[in-house]
């Protein structure tokens, strides 16, 4: 036994455990932590009108270019209706038709979209050829007379549409602006105002629609400027005047009108939700890298179907638990019940949690060695007795389950995920070690056994532990290469060093 | 904690996970198990070998024997029964003689027939044994101890333990049963165990009671220093013996002095606890390296023996 092949072979699975994991996480961009830059939403857009028994026409504008999120996923739900798409150089619209509706009618447009972090700005079409405004008179005069100043002003678009935003943000309004905008205009209506004054001095911009994603029942629309500047499109935020908007913001459509129009109905109301996905976080990140790199997504568990996700989110922390495991026994030298029992028991702990796994299991530990003392009392043969505790240990989780659920404490039911057969080795082991070394080490191995299996727990159910092994199923190569090492560990153990304590004394 | 790592490593003592890694693990075949774990296979070996042992009267092996349990026993006024796989001294019950119909045992209870046919169950059920496996129960000679051990034994069997590293003695200490062993030996169950001069098998100024250090025996008040261990070189042959037969590297050899048989070899142990370097007063590490550089030079159990003496002797 050659120690320098031990250290070779735990060199090797660290190399390649690392170097996948550092792989996956530089160059695939997979995240280390969770839901650190995974955002997907959930944007649903209900329309609900009236109809009035005639021919009903609905175009509402989806979602096209919306960098920097991209919509993955989308579906319209409708009863009875035709739904054709079409799309015009910027927008993309759909149209729900049908013949005839009576009553209160209700779509809905869902999208699914992901925040995709590209640098460079997905291709924007090229400008619309300008449309001089159809202003006349005075309204024309004062048009240009704003125009005139904010050039006057500027040196360059940028300058000159934070000017122009100046202007129409001012609390006391320039007489021009007041001529051209009502007094208590909405944002959009200011924004569109921006666009008519940009035209005439033949700039091209539009409005941009979009949605405010934030975590609220209803998303706020929200509108800005999008200037051509001769190479590309440039956003503006028309509250501040500045360039760029918040990464939040979700363009939807470009243009003057409105989302939802409506033909053959009336009291038209739209409403727009968006939420956040959280159980998906992860999966994010390979839907968005297949978006970028569609052909590195090799290896990943996140290719299995969902269901076998979760077994194995939940297999990946059992070699975790028996590193800790390995640790807390040959280096700190903590005795416990089987080997691998602490391990089982905090695999339980998941559902009922430290505290109500704690007590559910002192519990029908406890409940089960009164019964197994007074087994013992019947001198019964061993496979019988440990047949009758195993029978027991069942017959009390139902009892647990019924007594906790009547109590209103729900997390008793989870103590039918306890292993009951490792809770049946328990309590025999726990009654001989009673008999045979007295209560005070069985306590002492009972709490060691507990103790292990809280530590375990606190460890194998940390969010991020989860992440990493689950995203990283490599670094289980790293762990292997761990416990390799410490199966040639030779020094002391923490608790073993006391007893020997007394040489020490006498030597000195 | 540290600072006492240090002390300790600088001592030379054996920690367990040593002891497992570079001592059974490396010196000890697992195929070789058996040999000791179960005490019939190692009375059968050391009887070939011609090490004496105690000697053994029968063997119940199903629960239907037990029957003839009576008649088994008749022959004997005094025995021991133990099951063969047991660990620890567990399960052992020695019977002194009898009243009436009843058995007494050494520590004065009586128990009936039906209580000693329950016990034997219990073995053959496998409550003591190594793993819960289903078990045998062995009867066998009641050692009478030599008379040394008079003063300084609390109800029970003292025996000597020593460890044999490649077949050369490195360690030894006298094991004495105390009120709170219950009469067993086992140092874990509270046990005193006094270090001994491997050159001369006189006791060593130190002893070892529940991890404290003694200089008199706990329950009798007796001084445990300078009591010397008679046929003690027989003893020390015994022990380095066991290592051929049993081929066991690192090897725990329990002998029990009877007062007309001599030394008599009760069991080997493939473990041996690390206790012994508490009551000898030292480690194991300092002597096990010099065995490992000397060990190939040392021919026959002789040369291993005055290897021992030479250099684990107690220079006082």
């Amino acid at each position: 036994m050659n120690k320098l092949h031990l250290y070779l072979l735990a060199l090797g699975l660290t190399a390649v455990g690392l170097a996948l994991f550092v792989y996956k996480a530089l160059v695939l961009n997979f995240p280390l932590v969770p839901g650190e830059v995974s955002e997907i939403w959930k944007v649903e857009t209900k329309i609900t009108f009236a109809a009035l028994n005639e021919p009903i026409k609905v175009s509402v504008y989806l979602p096209r270019y919306t960098a920097p999120y991209v919509v993955t996923d989308e579906a319209f739900v409708s009863r009875g209706y035709g739904i054709s798409t079409t799309t015009d150089e910027v927008n993309r619209q759909a149209v729900w038709t049908i013949r005839k509706a009576r009553g209160q009618q209700t779509l809905y447009y869902q999208a699914e979209v992901r925040r995709v972090d590209q640098k460079e700005p997905l291709t924007a079409p090229q400008p619309p050829k300008i449309e001089k405004p159809r202003w006349e008179g005075a309204d024309l005069a004062a048009a240009e007379s704003l125009v005139a100043e904010i050039r006057r002003k500027s040196a360059d678009t940028e300058s000159l549409v934070a000017n122009l935003f100046r202007l129409l943000n001012l609390p006391q309004a320039d007489h021009n602006v007041q001529a051209l905008l009502a007094r208590q205009a909405s944002e959009s209506a200011k924004v569109d105002l921006a666009t008519q004054l940009l035209a005439l001095a033949d700039i091209p911009a539009w409005v941009v629609h979009g949605v405010h994603l934030k975590e609220d029942k209803e998303a706020a629309l929200v509108h800005w400027l999008e200037v051509f500047d001769g190479k590309q499109w440039r956003a503006f935020n028309p509250a501040t005047g500045g360039p760029g908007v918040p990464k939040d913001f979700l363009p939807w459509w470009r243009g003057p009108y409105p989302l939802v129009q409506l033909k053959g109905g009336e009291r038209l109301h739209v409403v727009l939700s968006a939420t956040r996905n959280l159980e998906e976080a992860i999966e994010s990140a390979v839907v968005r890298g297949r978006l970028t790199k569609p052909f590195l997504q090799k290896f990943s568990l996140l290719s299995l179907p969902v269901l076998s996700q979760k077994v194995y989110r939940v297999l990946l922390m059992v070699p975790v638990g028996a590193f800790l495991l390995v640790i807390l026994r040959n280096v700190i030298g903590l005795s416990t019940f089987g080997t691998f029992m602490p391990v089982l028991i905090a695999l339980a702990f998941r559902e009922t949690h430290l505290l109500g796994g704690v007590i559910l299991f002192s519990l029908m530990v406890g409940l089960g060695l009164i019964v197994r003392f007074y087994l013992d009392y019947l001198k019964l043969l061993l496979v019988p007795r440990l047949a009758a505790v195993l029978i027991v240990v069942v017959i009390l989780m139902v009892l647990v389950s019924m007594v906790t659920h009547k109590l209103g404490w729900e997390t008793g039911l989870s103590v039918a995920l306890f292993p009951m057969v490792i809770m049946t080795m328990t309590i025999e082991r726990m009654t001989i070690v009673w008999e045979e070394r007295g209560p005070a080490e069985a306590l002492k191995q009972g709490v060691g056994s507990l103790l292990a299996a809280a530590l375990i727990y606190l460890v194998i159910h940390n969010r991020h532990v989860q992440h990493l092994v689950f995203l990283f199923p490599e670094l289980l190569l790293v762990l292997l290469a761990g416990t390799v090492l410490l199966g040639r560990y030779c020094g002391y153990r923490l608790l073993e060093m006391p007893r020997f304590r007394a040489l020490v004394k006498g030597k000195s | 904690m540290w600072n006492l790592a240090r002390q300790l490593a600088a001592l030379g003592v054996l920690g367990i996970n040593r002891r497992n890694a570079d001592f059974t693990l490396a010196h000890n075949p697992r195929r070789l198990y058996p040999l000791v774990d179960n005490k019939l296979q190692t009375k059968s070996i050391a009887a070939q070998a011609g090490i004496p042992i105690p000697e053994l009267y029968g063997v119940i092996e199903t629960e239907y024997q037990v029957r003839h349990l009576p008649e088994l026993l008749s022959k004997h006024p005094d025995f021991v029964i133990k099951p063969a796989r047991g660990s620890g001294g567990d399960g052992i019950l020695v019977i002194a003689g009898r009243a009436h119909d009843r058995y007494r045992t050494v520590s004065g209870y009586t128990i009936t027939q039906d209580e000693l046919a329950h016990q034997v169950f219990d073995i053959l059920s496998g409550l003591y044994s190594l793993g819960g496996l289903s078990d045998q129960a062995m009867i066998e000679y009641r050692v009478q101890f030599d008379p040394i051990f008079e003063p300084i034994t609390y109800h029970g069997a003292p025996d000597i333990r020593i460890i044999v590293y490649l077949g050369v003695p490195v360690m030894a200490m006298l094991r004495l049963p105390t009120r709170a062993s219950n009469g067993k030996a086992n140092l874990h169950q509270g046990a005193l165990g006094v270090g001994l001069d491997l050159a001369t098998g006189a006791t060593l100024a130190t002893a070892v009671c529940r991890q404290e250090i003694l200089m008199e025996h706990p329950d009798t008040g007796d001084s445990l220093d300078g009591l010397e261990i008679p046929h003690w070189e027989d003893l020390l042959r015994l022990a380095a013996r066991c290592y051929e037969v049993s081929g066991l590297g690192y090897l725990g050899v329990d002998i029990v002095l009877d007062r007309f048989k001599g030394p008599l070899l009760l069991e080997l142990n493939a473990r041996p606890g690390l206790a012994i370097q508490i009551a000898n007063g030292a480690g194991l590490l300092p002597r096990v390296r010099l065995v490992d550089e000397c060990h190939q030079a040392l021919d026959g159990v002789e040369a291993r023996l005055a290897f021992a003496r030479e250099h684990f002797a107690v220079s006082s």
